[in-house]
């Protein structure tokens, strides 16, 4: 089965290729057969492969298969390969089982789209590049992966691109992303010039054994490689850019801006764990990075109204958790957040797609209300994917998955525990404050808007597959004090360094769980307290003005974008119109002067009399023959 | 009298020519000319080339040069157009030209002077000729016959009355 | 005797070219023109046949040759064309067609 590895990227590429040469004139039906079905495919084939893979671990942890050679220099050569590791395996199985569901829930939620084979067409090129990230046995292809998928969030973010604004949206995060990209193409390149080669488990041998652990090189590797993850993340300072990425379809806020893409930056500190041990300072700062942006994006989710936007700072709060983890060296519990984040995450975005749809395109949760009868399905699976969000005890994967990583965070060495353990907890509250507060204005209370466009079954179906995943999907990692089930970690663990201090168990633990379990409860009464009893405390609390001021700022973001328009984008207009008249454009345009008053002068020559070009000739020759006779 | 004969005809052929070029009447014109390819024609049998003078009669003289004839004619050009070709002939046009190829004139003239290669002179008759001609040369006589081929057709595609005179 | 006479030959050739030249340059007529570029090419056939006299060669007169076919050719083309010329413009004026410039 290992030998169908190759076909699983491949599979979404053809897809891609049909539909972007001969979409414009299938039928529908056979683009979205296309469409879907090629990443079916890939899922089937991910599940074999998968099977095969846990039924026979291949040796060494890992199936290698190289493809062709891509570039081959005396110095520097690396192929076109692919390696499947546990963690890589992780998360193919995410981004095609999750991708295909929301393919299938794209084909009925896009089918009035004029350009419906066009969005398939970038959807498959974006699961490929996705999975070419992941199965990359080399940083090149990697990078390529990389760009690939930032490429498609940037024509998917502008997929209607008839509106000014999502263009301005998809331009605004292919820049900041752009932004780390260079910061991490600039890694890259540090790490080539270091180790002469690019093959990924090669550097890492390489670089245990020739850099020493806290010198120079590898925290500047490490801190430009970060770089390059805090962009495609959207983790501080460069988290800008997702919250306006919701101008996108929603299946592609679900897939990319939620599921995949955003967590590329999680993958690619997990794969490169090795060298992150190599510089505690700067995986601390991944720690503090991770807290820091998990704490203001749950802060900025609590005042925002449009429905999406209150789930994209969810995606940069909950990845937040994830770097958090990777931060205290606890790689499998971030993954296995990965993992469950995209099952409740992809499972919030296609809900809350319906609920927009069902409401005329309508985002301001406070227009809504009362869906709970309307649209029962998606009550309850957005009601399974909220609370698995916000953690609810021992039912819900995102109470294990939390756990885990909190666990990790009361334990890492540097730093004191205590502050973790409050930064965490003090986010669980946030999340189930702000997720709840979406559940209870959005469902509950009177109905405002009647409903509309009520889904069908291939949106109906993701959405129930998906809240399975999000309950049952965290029963195969359980701490051992509730029952010792370790599946997720046997299987992934051996990728990573040992976590440290990971034994478990003891009446610590029990704390910090209850404390934990009961702040997401209390979240819950709170959000309910303020939105739900009555005409509540909210609106009571909407009189004072310094709560309209905190909630403006909370609902800007937190001033991040006014910052960068005053710091840069402000600045470089200044510049700009400086050195607008100066000498570097007067010499550019003395060029273009020159070369027209040449083209003039030549131009006169041109005059159409079939004499003077007859002068032109014999001038020619008489310069010929007097230069035979003087010469 | 060979040689007196030489440079009547090479005189000849220079005044006839001069004339032929700017002369305003088009068929006097074409008349100066065919002196002046009769006279090419004397001086071709002088230097030898008793083939290339028939030729020049033949071809010339009595193809290309009747072939202007009947344009000109055709084209009723002979009278109507004669005042109108004394004022486009004015100084300042050929004053120019004039002096352009008087230069070359000279400069060609300087060439020969210079020092023309010594060699031997003979009669190449018409045998020669047609060995030479269809035995190293056969490609180019392939070549020119391409070339006439093309000169018909052309000739033909260019001629025909457009449906449509042009606006 | 017949040395000189290629050399002067080629003294003739030559003044009948830039007699042709002269022609070519200063007429506005096409016929003219036309003409012209005849005589310059017989002055290029009698420079060949001067130097194939002067060289002993029949080569000179095979190059006559060629050359007639090229005028007879060019004459039937060219005259071709002033006939279209002419129906076109209603003149013989090469400087009344100047649609190139625009």
């Amino acid at each position: 089965m290992y030998a169908i590895v190759w076909l699983i990227p491949a599979l979404p590429l053809a897809g891609f290729l049909l539909l972007v040469f001969l979409g414009r004139r299938m039928p529908r039906a056979v683009a979205a057969v296309v469409g879907v079905g090629s990443v079916g495919l890939a899922a089937l084939a991910t599940v074999l492969v998968g099977a095969s893979f846990l039924s026979a671990p291949p040796a060494g942890g890992a199936i290698e298969e190289r493809l062709f050679g891509w570039v081959s220099l005396p110095s520097l050569s690396f192929a076109f390969g692919f390696r499947v590791d546990a963690l890589t395996l992780t998360m193919m199985a995410v981004i095609t089982i999750v991708g295909f569901l929301i393919h299938l829930y794209s084909s009925e939620f896009m089918s009035r789209d004029g350009e419906f084979w066009l969005f398939f067409a970038y959807m498959n090129l974006f699961v490929s590049s996705m999975l070419v990230l992941v199965m990359a046995d080399n940083l090149a292809l990697l990078y390529l992966g990389w760009e690939g998928v930032g490429l498609c969030s940037y024509f998917l973010i502008g997929f209607w691109y008839r509106e000014p604004e999502y263009c301005v949206a998809a331009r605004k995060a292919f820049i900041v992303t752009r932004i780390g990209d260079v910061s991490m193409l600039l890694g890259l390149a540090l790490l080539v010039s270091s180790f002469a080669t690019l093959d990924i488990q090669e550097l890492l041998r390489r670089a245990a054994a020739g850099w020493a652990p806290g010198s120079a090189l590898p925290v500047v590797a490490t801190l430009l490689l970060l770089g390059g993850a805090v962009g495609k993340s959207a983790q501080l300072p460069l988290q800008v850019w997702l919250p306006d990425a919701m101008a996108g379809p929603t299946p592609v806020s679900a897939l990319i801006h939620a599921a995949t893409m955003v967590t590329a930056g999680v993958y690619l500190i997990a794969r490169l764990s090795a060298l992150y041990a190599l510089a505690p300072a700067v995986q601390s700062l991944v720690a503090i990075v991770g807290l820091a942006t998990l704490l203001l994006a749950g802060l900025a989710a609590i005042a925002q109204v449009d429905l999406k936007r209150i789930l994209a700072y969810s995606t940069i709060s909950q990845i937040g958790y994830m770097f958090l983890g990777l931060g205290v060296g606890f790689y499998s519990a971030a993954m296995f957040h990965f993992m469950v984040h995209a099952f409740f995450k992809a499972l919030l975005f296609l809900a809350a797609g319906v609920v927009i749809m069902a409401q005329g395109e309508e985002h301001n949760i406070f227009r809504m209300g009362g869906l709970r009868t309307a649209l029962p399905a998606v009550f309850w699976t957005f009601l399974i994917g909220a609370s698995s969000l916000a953690a609810l005890p021992l039912v819900t994967a995102g109470f294990y998955s939390k756990e885990w990583i909190l666990w990790g965070a009361w334990q890492a060495g540097r730093g004191g525990p205590l502050l973790w353990l409050l930064g965490g907890c003090l986010g669980v509250l946030l999340t189930s404050l702000y997720s709840f507060r979406a559940v209870f204005v959005t469902f509950f209370g009177d109905q405002k808007i009647r409903e509309s466009h009520l889904p069908g079954a291939r949106m109906k179906i993701p959405l129930v597959i998906l809240a399975a995943l999000s309950i049952l999907g965290g029963f195969i990692q359980i701490p051992s004090d509730i029952a010792p089930v370790s599946l997720f970690e046997s299987f992934i663990g051996g990728v990573f360094p040992k976590a440290p201090g990971a034994a478990e168990g003891g009446s610590t633990q029990i704390l910090l769980q209850v404390v934990a379990s009961a702040l997401s409860l209390i979240g819950v009464l709170a959000a309910y307290v303020l939105y739900r009893r009555g005409v509540g405390a909210h609106e009571r609390l909407a009189d004072s003005d310094a709560y309209r001021g905190v909630r403006r700022f909370l609902f800007s973001g937190l001033g991040f974008d006014w910052v960068y328009k005053w710091a840069f984008v402000k600045t470089f207009d200044c510049a700009a119109k400086l050195l607008k008249g100066e000498v570097v454009g007067r010499a550019a345009d003395a060029i273009g002067s020159a070369n027209a008053a040449i083209g003039r002068a030549l131009g006169a020559l041109q005059s159409g009399r079939i004499r003077w070009y007859l002068v032109g000739i014999a001038l020619g020759a008489v310069a010929a023959v007097g230069a035979a006779v003087w010469l | 009298m060979v040689t007196v004969l030489f440079f009547v005809a090479g005189a000849l052929a220079i005044v006839s020519t001069a004339l032929a070029v700017t002369r305003p009447n088009a068929v006097h014109a074409l008349l100066y000319l065919i002196v002046a390819i009769l006279s090419l024609s004397v001086l071709f049998y002088l230097l030898g080339a008793p083939f290339a003078a028939a030729l020049e009669v033949i071809v010339y003289a009595g193809a290309i040069v009747v072939l202007l004839l009947f344009v000109v004619m055709m084209l009723n050009l002979s009278h109507q157009s004669v005042a109108e070709e004394r004022t486009l002939l004015k100084p300042s046009i050929w004053i120019g030209p004039g002096i352009l190829a008087a230069v070359l004139l000279g400069a060609l003239i300087a060439l020969l002077s210079n020092g023309a290669p010594a060699g031997g002179d003979s009669i190449e008759g018409p045998a020669a000729v047609g060995t030479a001609l269809f035995r190293p040369y056969l490609v180019g006589v392939e070549i020119a016959s391409f070339l006439l081929i093309s000169g018909v057709v052309g000739a033909y595609h260019l001629g025909r009355r457009l449906k449509e005179p042009r606006p | 005797m017949s040395p000189q006479f290629s050399d002067y030959a080629l003294v003739v050739a030559a003044v009948l070219f830039a007699l042709g030249l002269f022609g070519v340059l200063a007429r506005r007529n096409v016929v003219y023109v036309l003409i012209s570029v005849e005589v310059m090419l017989n002055a290029a056939g009698l420079a060949f046949i001067s130097a194939g006299s002067k060289l002993g060669q029949p080569d000179g007169q095979v190059m006559f040759i060629f050359i007639l076919t090229l005028a007879a050719a060019e004459a039937s083309v060219g005259l071709a064309l002033v006939i279209q010329f002419y129906r076109a413009y209603k003149t013989l004026d090469t400087d009344s067609a100047r649609e190139l410039k625009d």
